[in-house]
């Protein structure tokens, strides 16, 4: 891996996204994009999915350095196709000189990336579209009041999983697997990667922008709204996802996937679950021990392929 | 190829050849009946390097309007090409281009809509399109077709306008009806449609720009929505100086609207796209007859043509608007936008017909025309008129008794 910093201090000290947005306060997928954005320079064009993230650019306001386009909910990749075709086209006949080309991002929630978007991307996958794609997983349609997206962990309660008498562990179902989805289909580059972890995070986006074919970072998102925090919390909840194994930070190259932070002793999942009200039902007014465990059991499963 | 070089070709080849002639430098496509034709032809010619550019095989029509849209936004000269069902599942993205006002030509090869699911023509399609914001240019002819796609660009391109253009021609009766076409020489073309450089500002690096962004309020985003009512309005004045261009370079003038022996006409049917020409047969027929006819043939839909449409229909009598399309529960769409041009003119027509024909492919007869004159000239006032008869029911019947038939049940 190329280490390019080492400490944040490190790290660019240019801003591409600028303070000021009508994102909510202490939204962990927003922190993810700043840093990306700083490895990745001005001379990018975000296509954009309808979600929380539209809201960056509200007219007359941009907080962007560099280029944006909204989208639909499932069209920002099928634009970024048509953006890199006609960038490409127009550097072959001349028309375009080098220096004015184009880094071509996209940028989109949980819910476009698993469920309505997902069929285009496959589709741009295959046809081994050049671009980057920030997928900020806050585990649900955030944008909307927060309700089940294919991305909501099995035991978290949305607006359209709450938690019932029948059904007390809310969501049911597990979250997909994207990153295997997209490692199916044989990208260039695939990395998780956490707003708390800085330095793997810049350090992946530098390694990336030096490739070309599609490449995902799929961004861990805490998100005070929809998760029930404090948003000064908002590095403590990030930091847990990733010290209890729950979100693991991992990259895929060349036909392997490496952790790229390893939790040194995975600490009990209830850990992170226990400081966010969407996991709440799992412990009053009891708790609800095989939901928990059971999720527990998830997680030592994953790790023990890998170690 | 010589000046006036012409020759046999469909509807379809006629739209390839002018995609050809126009030098568009990006096609995302996705194949649906009966339009396959013309991204064939266009993936041929990308592919041996007689179009220079890109062709692109999308994953659906709402994938492919997108990646039009952003590749025009990024300052290439694009074309693609629909239909029916295709139109349906990429009307998100075609509202969100035309909001985008990127200058683009599409094709859209009419043809019904499900369900039930069928391959054959009529308008449902385009007219669902009608308010997304395109200018809309209907074809007769596969003359018309490539015309159009020449004409479409510029209209398109043209700073005041900067609006995708649909040019619509029917399934199966043009798409795949060989016509004489005269072939433009490319180097007039080349004067007519320089290759594409584009007037607005486009996605590249020294040039930072923010596009489509969300806007809070109303005030706002009405004001975005009026500037686009007001460049598709523009586009009829725009409409006007390039097809008197186009007349100087090819010698074909094209009018948004087209009349046919309307000067004393008493009888006046008001029709678009294929269809027309069955009625400017009719028309002729009736003549004989010693029935004044007349067609009004519409060119251009969006912007509707308001003032050629007036001046075509005041003074006239007795109007039938001939929709080959069903909005069901209330009837054709052309008919109010007609009746409602003319409303509060003096000297409107007394009498207006809607009528209602050709739905799916449905043939319109030259008995259906000396019908809707009879029941112009009955003073009763009466709903749509659907051309349906007698022996059309007698063809559905058949086919349900058969779907009704018991297992093993009786030959008829
Ligand atoms: C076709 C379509 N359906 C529904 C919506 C409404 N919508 C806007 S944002 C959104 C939620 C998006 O969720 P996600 O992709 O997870 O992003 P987030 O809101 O969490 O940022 C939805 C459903 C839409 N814009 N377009
Ligand atoms: S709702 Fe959540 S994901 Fe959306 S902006 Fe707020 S904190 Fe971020």
């Amino acid at each position: 891996m190329i280490k390019t910093h080492k400490r944040v201090s490190d790290l660019h000290p240019e801003e591409i996204i600028t303070p000021g947005t009508g994102l909510c306060a202490g939204c962990g997928g927003l922190e993810g994009l700043r840093l990306a954005l700083k490895e990745l320079g001005k001379d990018v064009v975000i296509c954009n999915a309808a979600g929380c993230f539209t809201l960056l650019s509200v007219y007359p306001f941009t907080p962007l350095q560099g280029s944006w386009l909204y989208t639909t909910m499932g069209g920002p990749v099928p634009a970024a196709q048509g953006i890199r075709d006609a960038l490409d086209v127009q550097l072959k006949k001349g028309k375009l000189p080098s220096q004015e080309n184009l880094q071509v991002l996209v940028v989109a929630g949980d819910g476009s990336s698993n469920d309505i978007g997902l069929g285009p991307t496959s589709a741009a996958l295959h046809r081994k579209l050049d671009f980057i794609y920030f997928c900020y997983d806050n585990e649900a349609y955030g944008n909307t009041g927060f309700q089940l997206s294919a991305a909501s962990p099995f035991g978290s309660s949305t607006q359209t999983s709450p938690s019932t008498h029948e059904h007390p562990a809310g969501a049911e179902k597990m979250k997909k697997n994207l990153f295997d989805i997209w490692k199916a289909q044989d990208p260039t580059y695939i990395a998780t990667v956490s707003p708390r972890e800085p330095i793997d995070l810049s350090n992946k986006f530098a390694k990336a922008k030096t490739m070309s074919g599609p490449r995902m970072f799929i961004c861990m998102s805490p998100c005070p709204t929809g998760w029930g925090f404090d948003p000064k919390d908002a590095h403590v909840i990030a930091k847990l996802a990733v010290d209890t194994g729950i979100f693991p930070i991992k990259e895929y190259f060349e036909g392997k996937v490496v952790h790229t932070k390893r939790p040194r002793k995975r600490l009990p999942v209830e850990k992170f679950l226990e400081r966010q009200k969407r996991f709440s039902h799992l412990f009053y007014p009891e708790r609800c021990e095989d939901v928990i465990s059971q999720i527990q059991k998830n997680v030592d499963d994953y790790w023990s392929h890998f170690e | 190829m010589n000046k006036h070089s012409k020759m046999m070709l469909t509807g379809n080849k006629a739209a390839a050849w002018g995609v050809r002639l126009a030098q568009v430098d990006y096609v995302p496509a996705f194949p649906i009946t009966p339009q396959t034709e013309i991204v064939e032809t266009l993936a041929q010619w990308f592919s041996d390097g007689t179009l220079t550019g890109k062709y692109t095989n999308m994953d659906s029509e709402h994938s492919m309007f997108m990646a039009a849209g952003a590749a025009a936004a990024t300052g290439v000269r694009v074309f693609t090409a629909s239909s029916s069902q295709g139109i349906l599942h990429g009307m998100e993205a075609l509202y969100t281009i035309a909001g985008w006002r990127v200058p683009l030509v599409m094709v859209n090869v009419s043809r019904a809509l499900a369900t039930p699911i069928t391959l054959e023509p009529d308008h449902n399609d385009v007219m669902s399109t009608r308010d997304c914001g395109m200018v809309q240019l209907h074809a007769e002819t596969c003359q018309e077709v490539l015309d159009f796609i020449l004409i479409g660009h510029r209209i398109a391109e043209h700073p005041q306008v900067a609006l995708p253009v649909l040019v619509n021609m029917d399934g199966f009766y043009l798409s795949f009806t060989r016509e004489p076409v005269v072939l433009p020489e490319p180097s007039e073309v080349a004067r007519f449609l320089p290759p594409y450089k584009s007037e607005q500002p486009v996605f590249k690096a020294s040039q930072p720009m923010a596009r489509a962004s969300a806007v809070f309020g109303g005030a706002t985003y009405s004001y975005f929505k009026i500037q686009q009512d007001l460049a598709v309005r523009q586009a009829e004045t725009v409409f006007h100086e390039v097809s008197e261009e186009f007349a100087q370079y090819f010698g074909r003038n094209y009018g948004p609207v087209e009349n046919f022996m309307m000067d004393d006409a008493e009888f006046v049917f008001v029709m678009s796209n294929s269809f027309a020409t069955k009625g400017k047969a009719a028309v002729l027929e009736l003549r004989k007859q010693g029935i004044k006819a007349g067609l009004l043939k519409l060119r251009l839909i969006r912007p509707f043509p308001t003032q050629a449409i007036a001046d075509s229909l005041l003074g006239h009598h007795k109007v039938a608007v001939i929709d080959q399309n069903l909005s069901p529960g209330m009837g054709g769409i052309l008919f109010p936008e007609i009746v409602t041009s003319l409303y509060s003119r003096i000297n409107r027509p007394e009498k207006f017909l809607s009528v209602i024909g050709g739905l799916g492919g449905k043939d319109i007869l030259k008995e259906d025309f000396f019908s809707i004159v009879e029941h112009l000239r009955s003073d009763k006032s009466e709903g749509p008129l659907f051309l349906y008869n007698d022996d059309d029911l007698k063809q559905f019947k058949k086919v349900s008794h058969i779907a009704l038939a018991e297992k093993g049940g009786s030959e008829s």
